[in-house]
């Protein structure tokens, strides 16, 4: 789905959040961690958005925010609901953010601690339902006996234990309570990093079938570029909690326009023994959300960097139709 | 790159036909069932297979660090010292020869560097440790304090560690995930290691440092001319390090041989579907990935015949019968699969 | 697929709940699962003493003191019919005492499943049946030996079963709802009041135990009943006891509001006390059924302690401590070692309690296999 036409969804602008840094017998603040520093970008109807950067970059944090699983410091994040209100979620009061928890769902990234391990199939799955006003007992069989076929389980399965099942299994599992509800919205935070490779491609699979037949939108949180590449029709890349790259993928990867994006590609070991090369190395470390650098927080690690990156902090800006960049030189490098 | 390795010079280590299994209470699990394999002195031998597939437990066999109720069953391991053969699985585990060797001669780099270091004492006081402890392999000289922090202060400057003077005295704790990994290496360097065991050491760590890594592994090995044992299950890291590779899968090697051979003409069709299965940076995105169907089967659960069989596009009667042994199918591949040969394992 | 048994095996685990997979390990472990037979049998004491004593416990006679160990034979003249050796005294005419030799000739004939005198069970109905009690109801047999005052021993201990184990019980169970309770709020909570309750655990925890249990008891009024004291002793063991388990649980409820399933729940709808309900207390209350069996033991400990020293359950009511209070002094020990038997009861009963509560630890924990 690339159509320009889709409405946007969900859309985050300037969303933030901070940790305090507590210190010392009285716990007195003496700082914050800036997990997600101004953060905006748009996710339409029916599209997957990619969300990709580093461990520390902030891109879990900014989806928990999204799914209100912890409550952001600023910013907002507005949401078209299915009656077509437009709500903020960031300011929603938790009465009535609970009736729309149904329309935002999760899919989790450990296979193993994501399932209740006291429940059955049939209570795990049917647990949104339940909560949601399915109190019918052989309604909820029914329904979850169709989850479980949708994401290709057996549903003979359901009152089985998780401990029963291969972690590919329990991801779908995972799926299966995650579409009980009816979602529109699905945040999927690293769901198949945890995954045998030959598991991997089984679930990117179900995700593109399902989001086909039951009309998804993803926001798809990940640090593998392959695996966003594959599945995603817009990606954003995240560097120490903002957004440094937005644009679709195949003009990410055809032409980046930020020196991380194209650093982080490079750093993907190819898997080919006839394309070896460690050219272009991105040396340093990723800094600390709780003491970022001056400027351009890539600056330090940035093989382009003039004195303007050490002072000024760039503003992400739309260098071609849909593809932004927070980067000085954006429109001038070849990368 | 590395030169491809001649065929002439005698392998450093043989594994043949190697069996590890662990008696639970619920049963027996043959963790690594018959893997034979060779390591020629300073090639760097990729073994890559999924989770359950034994890697990680041949390893721990080949430093004798099979923990209890795991046993080495049967097989031989055996590693060049002073121009002679030993067979480490006949080698008490706690004996001198066999600590001598572990550390010494065969050095591991693991998965957690932040487990590998202890946290009361500093990165520097670790190493200098195991400097001293095998510290003839440094020379006839007598090694002082002194002298094993100068080399420890080396071997940091080695793996691109800046400030080492100041490094070597700093905890674990205080070092970020990539310098940890690095010091996790100049340690496994600091007893001048003829071979290095590398058991995932980049799966912790981030893309940007993994690239970090790898380089300088490339690097010190050519530098040292140590041979390496990289195990992953990332197939791409496989193929930027690997001179020759090694799949495995439920305790078994299905498939060996050089690097190109294996990404560009794979024998054994785990390999072939392994290698359609993963997305990479080109090709065209948001369509179905070829997959193995099924899954992993519980280690209680080993198929009969060839581990592969259930999963397997072309499997034949056979399969399920017989398990094929591990033969040459080209002049530098070997395979075992009954599409290429017909030889059977002994039951 | 080809072994037919080994798939069933494997359905039959995956329908296991948890509940059914700790008593297949616990099953597994034999020291386990013979202490827990004899925890059972200890606590069908419990339910009926009178039922198991053969006779009234309070019956005294003074000159049937410090009778010894009269034992029971099954077989006269090679055909059942069980009877105990009779006890004939004479006084030594040196030290006055009496002195009491067995008589193998005199047989006093034992019945099984007889009447004797007549008891209430739970206070609910009455009965006059007895496991065993001498044919002739005028003659009396001590199985366990008399104390000083010819009350008979095994039937004393039988009574004084009943309140220890039950006091051990009763605490245990007080503990673990304050316990539950306090540790779920602290750690569910956080913040002030999980500061609040953490202090006051930590000022619990560094009281010596031994003297507020003195104080605590010396404070009881000495006019109260035996079984007023027996709950106020009760309540004093629980309200010192809950700390180590409330602790325990806070850490439970920290871990778990991190666990993914949990934030599922909540992003499912989950009202707040539906994940605490059904969520998240359910995967410890396997953990908490067996730190709480291996408290008993120290429950038990306790009591008999405190009764010993004459601070805690006091005669006419009798316990364990109670009982062992008549081997106070060296002169009885000498005379009458048969008074140390109730030690010997305390000692197996807290040894079944910790291996049965290691076993289930052991069986109750996910991770050890």
């Amino acid at each position: 789905m690339n159509e320009a036409a889709a409405q946007p969804l969900l859309e985050v602008r300037g969303l933030r959040k901070f940790f305090p840094i507590s210190k010392g017998f009285l716990r007195r603040v003496v700082g914050h961690v800036r997990a997600v520093d101004g953060v905006d970008f748009t996710v339409k109807e029916g599209e997957t958005l990619g969300l990709v950067g580093e461990s520390g970059c902030g891109k879990t944090t900014a989806s928990r925010c999204i799914l209100r699983a912890i409550d952001p410091t600023d910013g907002e994040i507005l949401y078209r609901t299915r009656d077509g209100r437009t709500v903020d979620l960031a300011r929603l009061p938790p009465g009535e953010l609970r009736p729309l928890r149904a329309e935002i769902q999760m899919i989790f990234q450990d296979p193993f601690g994501s399932l209740n391990p006291r429940m059955t199939l049939l209570d795990n799955v049917g647990e949104p339902l339940l909560v949601n006003g399915v109190t019918s007992r052989t309604e909820r069989t029914e329904r979850v006996a169709e989850l479980l076929r949708l994401v290709g389980l057996r549903p003979e399965f359901m009152h089985r234990f998780p401990h029963a099942f291969s972690g590919g299994q329990r991801q779908r599992i995972g799926i299966a309570r995650a579409l009980a509800t009816n979602p529109r919205l699905v945040v999927a935070d690293e769901p198949v990093s945890a995954l045998d490779v030959s598991v991997q491609a089984q679930v990117l699979n179900l995700l593109l079938e399902l989001q086909a037949r039951l009309k998804l939108t993803f926001l798809f949180v990940a640090h593998d570029l392959s695996v966003v590449r594959h599945i995603s029709d817009r990606i954003a890349v995240m560097y120490v909690g903002q957004l440094v790259e937005l644009a679709p993928t195949d003009a990410l990867f055809g032409q980046p326009r930020h020196p991380y994006t194209a650093a982080l590609m490079r750093a993907v070991p190819v898997a080919d023994p006839r394309v070896r090369g460690q050219d272009g190395i991105l040396g340093g470390e990723v800094p600390s959300p709780a003491a970022p650098p001056s400027g351009c927080y890539f600056h330090p690690r940035c093989r382009f960097a003039q004195d303007r990156c050490r002072a000024e902090a760039p503003a992400l800006r739309e260098v071609a139709p849909g593809h932004f960049s927070r980067c000085h030189f954006a429109g001038d490098l070849t990368l | 790159m590395t030169p491809p390795t001649p065929m002439a010079t005698e392998p450093l280590l043989q594994v043949r036909d190697l069996r590890v299994s662990f008696a639970l209470d619920d049963g027996l699990v043959r963790a690594v069932d018959g893997t034979s394999f060779d390591v020629m002195p300073g090639q760097v031998l990729g073994v890559v297979g999924e989770s359950g597939c034994g890697k990680s437990v041949t390893m721990r066999a080949i430093l004798q660090l099979v923990d209890r109720p795991g046993r080495i069953t049967s097989g031989e391991i055996r590693f060049r010292r002073d121009g002679e053969m030993v067979d480490i699985a006949r080698l008490p585990p706690r004996g001198a020869v066999m600590r001598d060797i572990r550390g010494g001669e065969i050095a591991l780099i693991p998965q957690e560097p932040m487990a590998a270091f202890s946290p009361v004492h500093t990165v520097g006081e670790q190493i200098v440790e195991a400097i001293l402890l095998h510290s003839h392999r440094w020379g006839e000289k007598k090694l002082g304090r002194r002298d094993a922090r100068d080399i420890t202060v080396g071997l940091f400057r080695d793996v691109g560690i800046s400030m080492p003077e100041q490094r070597v005295d700093a905890y674990s704790w205080q070092l970020s995930g990539g310098l940890r990994q690095r010091a996790m290496i100049a340690m496994a360097l600091s007893c001048k290691p003829r071979l290095l065991i590398a058991d995932e050491p980049t799966t912790a760590i981030d893309v940007t440092t993994q690239a970090q890594v790898l380089g300088l592994l490339r690097e010190l090995q050519a530098k040292y001319d140590t041979a390496i044992i990289f195990i992953t299950h990332d197939l791409g890291v496989i193929a930027q390090m690997a001179s020759y590779v090694v799949v495995m899968y439920l305790g078994r090697v299905m498939e060996q041989g050089p690097v190109d051979d294996i990404f560009h003409a794979p024998k054994h069709p785990y390999t072939r579907a392994l290698l359609r299965s993963i997305p990479g940076l080109s090709g065209q995105t948001r369509v179905a990935l070829p997959v193995i169907s099924g899954a992993l089967p519980h280690p209680f659960n080993r198929p009969a015949g060839c581990p592969f069989h259930p999963r397997c596009p072309d499997a034949m009667e056979r399969c399920a019968a017989a398990v094929p042994r591990l033969l040459p199918v080209t002049p530098n591949q070997l395979a075992s699969c009954f599409l290429h040969h017909d030889e059977a394992e002994l039951p | 697929m080809a072994d037919v048994a080994g798939v069933k095996a494997e359905d039959r685990i995956a329908v296991a709940s948890n509940w059914r997979l700790v008593w297949w390990r616990f099953r597994r472990h034999h020291l386990a699962m013979v202490s827990a037979g004899l925890l059972i049998f200890l606590y069908l004491i419990v339910l009926a003493p009178d039922f198991f004593s053969t006779q009234d416990p309070e019956r005294t006679d003074a000159r049937q003191a410090f009778i010894p160990v009269q034992t029971v034979r099954l077989f006269d003249d090679g055909k059942l019919s069980p009877w105990v050796p009779a006890i004939v005294g004479k006084r030594n005419p040196v030290t006055l005492r009496m002195e009491w030799t067995v008589d193998q000739q005199r047989k006093v004939p034992v019945k099984f499943f007889a009447s004797g005198y007549r008891y209430k069970v739970l206070g609910l109905f009455t009965s006059d049946l007895h496991l065993l009690v001498p044919a002739d109801p005028q003659q009396r047999v001590f199985l366990l030996g008399s104390d000083r005052l010819g009350r008979d021993q095994w039937s004393r201990i039988m009574h004084g079963t009943q309140t220890s184990m039950t006091v051990g019980l009763v605490a245990v169970l007080l503990s673990v709802i304050l316990g539950v309770l306090l540790g779920g709020i602290s750690g569910y909570v956080g913040g002030k009041t999980d500061s609040v309750i953490q202090r006051l655990i930590e000022l619990l925890q560094s009281v010596p135990t031994i003297p507020i249990w003195l104080a605590l008891s010396a404070a009881l009024p000495r006019d109260w009943t035996p079984i007023q004291v027996f709950f106020a002793i009760t309540v004093i063991l629980s309200l010192v006891g809950w700390t180590t388990l409330g602790r325990e649980v806070r850490g439970r409820f920290l871990a778990l509001r991190e666990e993914d399933f949990v934030l599922a729940a909540r992003l499912a709808g989950c009202s707040r006390m539906r994940i605490i309900v059904r969520h998240m207390v359910p995967t410890f209350t396997s953990h908490i059924i067996a730190t709480s069996s291996l408290a008993i033991p120290v429950m038990i400990i306790n009591e008999t302690s405190l009764s010993f020293l004459g601070l805690g359950i006091r005669p006419p009511a009798i316990s364990w401590g109670v009982l062992l209070q008549e081997a106070q002094n060296i002169q009885t020990l000498a005379l009458a070692p048969w008074l140390l038997i109730p030690g010997l009861v305390v000692i197996v009963a807290v040894l079944a309690f910790n291996l049965v509560g290691d076993g289930l630890r052991d069986a109750a924990d996910p991770y050890g296999h």
